[in-house]
């Protein structure tokens, strides 16, 4: 039983992870650019086939460093060619360009990769259990978790310390006064956008790596993502970070003694926070409204 | 933002001109006689006009209240389901199928409603989105009862008995259509009947400028939600009808792409007027079973004809006049 728990954990762990990468990235651009990104699990997906692409001439480790930046490099193209046209209109406009794209990029990774799963190589360092007593946790799932968390470290810190976070965190509060100072607001728009795809297409890596690879690997992802965001307050990082963990390990350990209801929960989390504190854990009043 | 509030009225009152609904009723009633010489079938005019009747009832709250749901496929698939369940375990009458599924529907949303009422915008949507996938993943993992994946089957709809008259809808083709016609038309009617109410107007007014509407002492929470409410009973009841049409309900009437569609619908026949979303839901319709006759990348077109509407047609084939943006 105690095994059953720790591997639940650790799952939960994992799976919280990924909720929190894309979450964090979906969140970045909804409070910055008040955009839902429907495509971001295809973004996700588009990181993983790039890394399987690549890894043959680059390894996995190339892979695991060029791929991200590839997808974010897209996410810029996507960008000035999209998405900025719609910032300034009604966002039934910004979700249905983002569900549109969302069709498009699965069907272009099917039509390139085949509807197929395949699989992601891993260096074999990763791919070996920890030890003979926990034999179900592998390197990799640690290497994940550790990836994850200096990434979200990093994100923390770049928006804490630098300039350009900063500005993005005041864009987040109040983008007019931020024009106003005589900040470039297009490109800091941009550039935050190609961070959130960033975030995904890192995601998409690692999940290769674990699951494998298949056109609508992120749609999993997506409403748990959604649902993190929601409950850990729409306007806050920090709470999406909390609200990813939260319902990855809820489900986790639901799983454990109820596995069918996994899904369920994380939903009954999302009404009990609609239902007793509607801003979110660590939302702040009046963001969602 | 003066010329918004006049015009809206004005539109409307094109969407009444006698000589429009004469030629809009009549190529709805002689669909029979003129479908089948374009090559196309019954069974399609039927999907037009329920998602038709989906999309309309979401322009209640997307075109006249300015609020965005983007989960409206789960009170579709709740009345769907409702009616399935009800004539595979309950009973056997189309009528109380019906019934049944639009409550079941229109009251999910009702109490939703309240939940979200003082969201707006992009996190009102959101909220939607994730409340229409609980009932996705419901429909999806409870195989015992709902059919699961499969989706559920072992129910057909029961032809209808008025007193000594029995309406036999049980086969396909003409009888049933206008079966279906007949809801829509009431259906439709009574959707009219509360845009034209005061209460519809008032509807508007929140549309055009909520905080002046709040100013003058609307109570726009409470008018929001029974937006929400009335809108989620037509989508069930077209719910429903998709059900019988189909003598089938499966998960994906609840998915989240489901409602994408109903709000492209919208959105290329022009939300803000009366008779958009109809228009929409027939080109949709036809395009989307066209494309996939042609290609199995129905997906990639699909996608770009979303991607082109919000560039470069915003305003949908009815909506030519200019509005205010956002």
């Amino acid at each position: 039983m105690a095994q059953v728990i720790l591997y639940n954990v650790t799952n939960g762990l994992i799976i919280g992870a990924f909720y929190v990468l894309m979450a964090l990235g979906l969140s970045l651009i909804l409070n910055l650019s008040n955009v839902i990104n429907f495509a971001h699990g295809n973004f996700l997906a588009l990181g993983g086939y790039l890394a399987y692409a690549l890894s043959p001439t680059l390894g996995y480790w190339g892979a695991l460093l060029v791929s991200p930046l590839l997808v974010g490099l897209i996410g810029v193209v996507v960008e000035r060619l999209m998405i900025r046209r719609i910032y300034n209109r009604d966002p039934v406009y910004s979700l249905l360009l983002t569900f549109g794209l969302a069709f498009v990029m699965q069907d272009v990774a099917r039509y390139i990769w085949g509807p197929n799963g395949l699989p992601l190589g891993l260096p074999a360092v990763l791919a070996q259990p920890i030890s003979a007593n926990l034999f179900f946790i592998t390197w990799y799932r640690i290497f994940m978790v550790a990836v994850v968390i200096v990434s979200v470290a990093g994100l923390f810190a770049f928006l804490r310390y630098t300039r350009i976070g900063l500005r993005i965190r005041a864009g987040t509060l109040d983008l007019e006064t931020v024009a106003t100072l005589g900040i470039n607001v297009r490109h800091l728009r941009t550039f935050n956008f190609a961070v959130g795809c960033f975030l995904a297409g890192l995601s998409g890596v690692l999940a290769a790596g674990q699951i494998g690879l298949n056109p609508n690997m992120g749609d999993d992802l997506l409403m748990p993502s959604f649902i993190a965001i929601i409950v850990g307050g729409v306007g806050s990082l920090i709470g999406t970070l909390f609200g990813g963990l939260l319902i990855g390990m809820a489900a986790a350990l639901t799983t454990v003694f109820y596995p069918s209801a996994s899904e369920a929960v994380i939903y009954a989390i999302l009404m009990a926070v609609l239902l007793i504190r509607p801003r979110g854990l660590i939302g702040e009043e009046g963001m969602m409204s | 933002m003066s010329t918004a509030i006049i015009a809206a009225p004005e539109r409307r009152a094109a969407g009444r001109h006698p000589l429009v609904l004469i030629v809009i009723w009549a190529a709805l009633i002689t669909v029979p006689i003129w479908l089948p010489l374009l090559g196309g079938y019954t069974a399609l005019a039927g999907r037009v006009l329920v998602f038709g009747l989906a999309a309309m009832g979401l322009n209640l709250l997307l075109g006249f209240t300015g609020v965005l749901s983007f989960g409206h496929a789960a009170y579709f698939g709740l009345g769907a389901y409702g009616a399935g369940l009800t004539l595979r375990y309950v009973v056997h009458s189309t009528p109380l199928a019906m019934l049944a599924g639009t409550l079941f529907g229109g009251l999910a949303g009702t109490l939703f409603g309240l939940l979200i009422v003082h969201r707006r915008g992009v996190y009102f949507a959101m909220c939607t989105i994730a409340f229409g996938q609980l009932w996705y993943y419901l429909a999806y993992s409870w195989n015992s009862f709902t059919g699961g994946f499969d989706g559920l089957r072992d129910f057909h709809r029961e032809p209808i008995g008025f007193g000594p008259f029995t309406l036999d809808i049980t086969q396909g083709g003409p009888t049933f259509y206008y079966f279906l016609l007949a809801i829509f038309a009431i259906a439709i009617a009574l959707m009219g009947i509360v845009l034209r109410s005061p209460f519809g107007r008032t509807l508007v007014a929140i549309r055009e400028n909520e905080r002046r509407a709040r100013f003058l002492g609307i109570p726009v929470e409470q008018h929001i939600w029974l937006s929400f409410s009335i809108s989620c009973f037509f989508t069930a009841l077209a719910g429903t009808l998709y059900a019988l049409l189909n003598n089938f309900a499966d998960p994906m009437a609840l998915h989240y792409s489901l409602s994408g569609y109903f709000v492209v619908m919208t959105v290329i026949g022009g939300m803000r007027t009366f008779w958009g979303p109809l228009l929409g839901a027939a080109v949709f319709v036809m395009l989307q079973d066209y494309i996939s006759s042609m290609t199995v990348n129905w997906m990639s077109f699909i996608g770009v004809i979303f991607i082109l509407v919000v560039l470069f047609f915003p305003r949908g084939l009815l909506g030519t006049r200019h509005w205010r943006a956002s």
